[in-house]
């Protein structure tokens, strides 16, 4: 499918400024901090210092004393009304208060109501909490083991801490290869747990309206929508219905997937706001939320591929344990407990594959969400090109002729995997040439023989990923029985100009310029002349969010199919206006002109008047139209990086020296957009990799709770991305796109892992679990016989 | 406590708390809200503003220590309809993305150009490394100070 592109029109295909930057560079965004609404309340929240404890008793006498305190919110008081607990997107219940104890370090424990800001923090650190600690379990193996402090005493019928045991694929055929396999390699490979540490962090303005009984929460939610309807689902039975709640979801500071989350502190600024009838906000400082909020990934996974003597590589089997703290709260909508996790086999052609994964409870928060990837991607394409890479090095082939040997070949696209995913497009082959081109492989090869001989530690890593995104199709997602689909309407106004409202909300991907584009392009309206709008449930119509990459598979694929209604009714006014035939029509962005008689033509804003001043007898007035696109299928990006490393035999410090990224997402709508969100999903790729991880000691005490240990890259660490991409578009996507907001932070990690192994694999180190620390690098260094 | 300061070149007066940060000052009293928050503790930047012409964290600074003082916000750069060349290049080189660590960006991009008008890639990306971008991997920001340093060198503001 070959990209239309119109540039007079600021069309597809064009990196034409951002419409959203004049209100960001004046400071005149409007994020949910920035609402101010008269007599306002704040909400503040205690935390518990324990990681397991019983909640002997809450003493709020002192923070009512706490001048502008005017009540202090506890589990009991939500118990009440039933809110005291939620339900998840896994069936599985989470606490917004407790009642009987905590189960994390940091978790909610009552709330502060005042009327200012520094009143309820004041107010919060005099409540006085008295714990009964309990044993704290925060390794998941120790979760499983017999006699392990059962800890979700909540339901009734648990006698462990296993969530679930979910497989895939054939297992017979899988052991079979293995059995006959000349040569296979086995690795553990440990994914931490990790922030998206968006700059903004969550919260909220909750305002119920006494009088008419409406509800309005402004709100830091990545999709509006379903916030919406799970509002209603959960809280229904007090009096809140649909019709009555509105969610504004104003300009985010970064999502990342951090924002999809209903967490505790938006429910109880809602049922603060229902008693009181008064706005309250909540916003959560950054230790809260690098502490309380979901966290991604902590997959413990065994993986073992095997190949045949030539390196043809045939089966893939994995094992993992999936740590999802106290509750299995994972911003999931797929059918599968683990996400797409299965799309492991990732961009080579293995005949057998079988995946097994385990959820286990822990002393730690809600993990499972997404770190700007769709749903276990990245744990994933981390796993098969860290073990590709292993194979290839066993093998002593080189990974990228090994890569080539075994990729899925273009012509044998669409292909269906062994674990039953059909890849819509793909030329793996082509992006990791045209990597290998980009960064001069075959001289680097020989500088790092070089350096070897000197003692010097130089490696070379690639990562040639396969994303799958834009959820997607009925048969494999839903959120509570939604389907997920996502819209677009657009209504074009008497004078040519136009407004389109969608159902996603952007949190800084550009929505309102690449929507603009795509609707410039199918209808030949400027795109300055349209005004793209999201995030306000009363305007929008209904769509499931922006996360997962799905904006523009899904959302862009609404806005061209709602757009191409227009003009089908554009048609009709033109023949009519024109005095021909529709079928003799010609159309060109922006007109309808007579075969044969170019001068005879009509413009879409001709035809905008007359829909409204002088439309065919029998015709409704108007030129608008609404769609709500059902994917047929999820759209399968891809790339190859290669990554260049220094390491310094010293001190253990990795220093990405060289990236290049080559990235196919099909026809690209803004180039400048699509290399932007490339840059920062490479940074947030480096990020797990050298710096990032969440980790606990063993009474649960949070490690890398501020920014003073959870370390995200600033400048200085960040090398000069070099970018490049090749185009294969989707077949089924209306205009041949795939989404790429992801893609750099899915396949980064694992080049650049790749590459610090290869520098060390002559030591003898096989792996390294990111993130790859001087000190984890030293140790090996050390052990390995380097002494300086 | 009463405290007098000029912000943007206006004189500014309010009754504070002793206790009271700078940037709820800022944003919540005189509803100044360009200047963010992102982690209370001074690492991120996205509370960046100019005191007295350098750049300060307005997140750690109370509110009377600004007293007397001459501030400068985001809301300060354009002058007379006319933009900054540090916004024009951060709308031209795609600088930003979410737009939250924008001002504090621009703020501490704007005393560094005063002081360093040629810099070099990596004088840039080390006087950036008190702000931190979640969005853009800084390569475009990088850009964006250069556009600037170009413009100004010929004239541009």
């Amino acid at each position: 499918m070959e990209l239309k592109t119109t540039p007079e029109v600021g069309g597809m295909g064009h990196s034409i400024k951002r419409k959203e930057d004049p209100r960001f560079i004046r400071g005149k965004g409007t994020y949910v901090d920035d609402v101010q609404l008269p007599g306002m309340l704040y909400l503040d929240i205690v935390r518990s210092p324990h990681a397991h404890a019983k909640i002997v008793k809450i003493d709020s006498t002192k923070a009512m004393a706490v001048k502008g305190v005017l009540a202090v919110i506890t589990g009991k008081d939500l118990e009440k009304y039933n809110l005291h607990w939620m339900p998840t997107l896994m069936s599985d219940t989470q606490m917004v208060l407790p009642v009987e104890k905590v189960m994390y370090q940091a978790q909610e424990v009552a709330a502060v109501l005042a009327t200012t800001r520094y009143a309820a923090a004041d107010g919060a650190a005099a409540v006085e909490v008295q714990y009964d600690p309990l044993p704290v379990v925060v390794d998941p193996r120790k979760a499983l083991e017999p006699g392990a402090p059962v800890l979700r005493t909540d339901k009734k019928d648990k006698k462990d801490n296993h969530i679930w045991h979910w497989e895939w694929g054939d297992k017979g055929a899988t052991d079979r290869a293995f059995g006959e396999a000349a040569v296979t390699v086995k690795e553990d490979i440990y994914l931490p747990r990790i922030h998206v540490a968006s700059i903004e962090t969550c919260g909220c303005i909750a305002h119920f309206d006494k009088i008419d009984g409406k509800l309005t929460v402004w709100m830091t939610t990545q999709a509006p929508h379903a916030i919406r309807t799970v509002f209603a689902l959960v809280a229904g039975h007090v009096g809140l219905e649909e019709h009555k709640i509105r969610i504004i979801s104003p300009d985010i500071g970064g999502g990342f997937g951090g924002k999809v989350p209903v967490y505790p502190g938006y429910v109880i600024a809602v049922a603060a706001s229902v008693l009181t009838g008064k706005p309250v906000k909540w916003i959560e400082d950054r230790m809260e939320n690098l502490q309380a909020d979901s966290f991604a990934r902590d997959y413990h996974i065994t993986a073992e591929l095997a190949a045949k003597k030539d390196g043809t590589l045939t089966a893939l089997r994995i094992k993992t344990l999936a740590d999802h703290g106290y509750t299995d709260a994972a911003a999931n909508p797929s059918k599968f407990p683990a996400g797409l996790f299965h799309v492991c086999t990732g961009s080579y052609d293995l005949k057998a594959a079988h995946v097994e994964v385990d959820g286990a409870y822990t002393n730690k928060p809600p993990g499972g969400i997404a770190y700007r990837c769709s749903f276990r991607v990245t744990e994933a394409v981390h796993t098969i090109e860290r073990m590709v890479d292993l194979m290839a090095h066993q093998l002593n082939i080189d990974p990228a002729e090994f890569r080539m040997k075994n990729f899925i070949k273009p012509e044998q696209f669409p292909y269906k995997s062994a674990l039953g995913w059909e890849y819509d497009s793909g030329n793996y082959g082509g992006a990791l040439k045209k990597a290998m081109d980009m960064i001069g492989y075959a001289d680097l090869r020989r500088e790092q023989a070089e350096k070897r001989k000197r003692g010097q530690l130089m490696g070379i890593g690639i990562s040639s990923f396969t994303e799958i995104v834009g959820a997607g199709p009925s048969k494999h997602f839903d959120i509570l029985g939604l389907k997920m689909f996502d819209s677009c309407e657009i209504r074009v106004h008497p004078t040519g100009k136009a407004i389109a409202r969608f159902g996603t909300k952007s949190q800084g991907q550009g929505h309102e310029t690449t929507y603009a584009q795509i609707l410039a392009e199918e209808l030949g309206i400027p795109a300055k002349d349209i005004q793209v709008e999201e995030g306000d449930t009363d305007t929008a119509p209904y769509g499931l969010g922006t996360y997962a990459s799905r904006s523009t598979p899904v959302a862009g694929a609404a806005a061209a199919v709602a757009a191409r209604k227009v003009r089908d009714k554009a048609r009709k006014i033109a023949a009519y206006l024109l005095e021909a035939a529709e079928d003799d029509l010609v159309w060109e962005p922006g007109k309808f002109s007579v075969k044969g008689a170019p001068n005879k033509s009509k413009t879409i804003q001709d035809i905008a008047f007359a829909a409204y001043t002088n439309h065919p007898q029998g015709m409704e007035a108007g030129l608008e139209a609404v769609s709500y696109y059902d994917p047929p299928n999820l759209t399968y990006p891809f790339g190859s990086y290669i990554c260049v490393v220094d390491v310094d035999s010293g001190t253990g410090e990795v220093k990405v020296r060289r990236f290049v990224a080559i990235d196919d997402c099909g026809n690209i709508i803004n180039p400048m957009i699509v290399q932007g969100q490339v840059h920062g999903g490479l940074t947030m790729g480096l990020a797990p990799a050298l710096f990032e991880e969440i980790s606990y000691d063993e009474i649960g005490n949070i490690r890398g709770g501020s920014f003073i240990d959870y370390l995200l890259p600033t400048a200085v660490e960040t090398p000069k991305w070099e970018t490049g991409h090749t185009v294969t578009p989707s077949p089924h996507h209306p205009l041949g796109a795939k989404g790429v907001g992801e893609s750099a932070t899915v396949g980064a990690p694992a080049a650049i892992a790749n590459a610090v192994v290869d520098a060390l694999w002559h030591l003898g180190v096989r792996h390294i679990d990111i993130p790859i620390t001087p000190a984890k690098v030293w140790k090996l260094l050390r052990q390995n016989g380097v002494t300086e | 406590m009463h405290v007098k300061l000029s912000i943007n070149g206006e004189a500014h007066e309010a009754d504070v708390e002793p206790r009271l940060l700078l940037v709820h000052l800022l944003r919540e009293v005189l509803r100044l809200t360009g200047t963010h928050i992102g982690c209370d503790t001074s690492h991120c930047g996205a509370c960046t503003i100019l005191m007295d012409g350098r750049p300060v964290k307005s997140c750690t600074i109370f509110a009377v220590q600004a007293q007397g003082r001459e501030l400068m916000t985001v809301e300060g750069l354009e002058q007379n309809g006319k933009l900054h060349p540090l916004q024009e290049g951060f709308m031209a080189e795609h600088g930003l993305q979410c737009g939250y660590c924008t001002p504090g960006m621009l703020m501490t991009s704007f005393a560094f150009l005063k002081k360093n008008p040629k810099p070099s890639e990596d004088d840039i990306r080390w006087a950036i490394s008190g702000n931190l971008c979640r969005c853009t991997g800084y390569v475009n920001i990088v850009k964006s100070v250069q556009h600037a340093a170009t413009k100004i060198a010929a004239g541009g503001a």
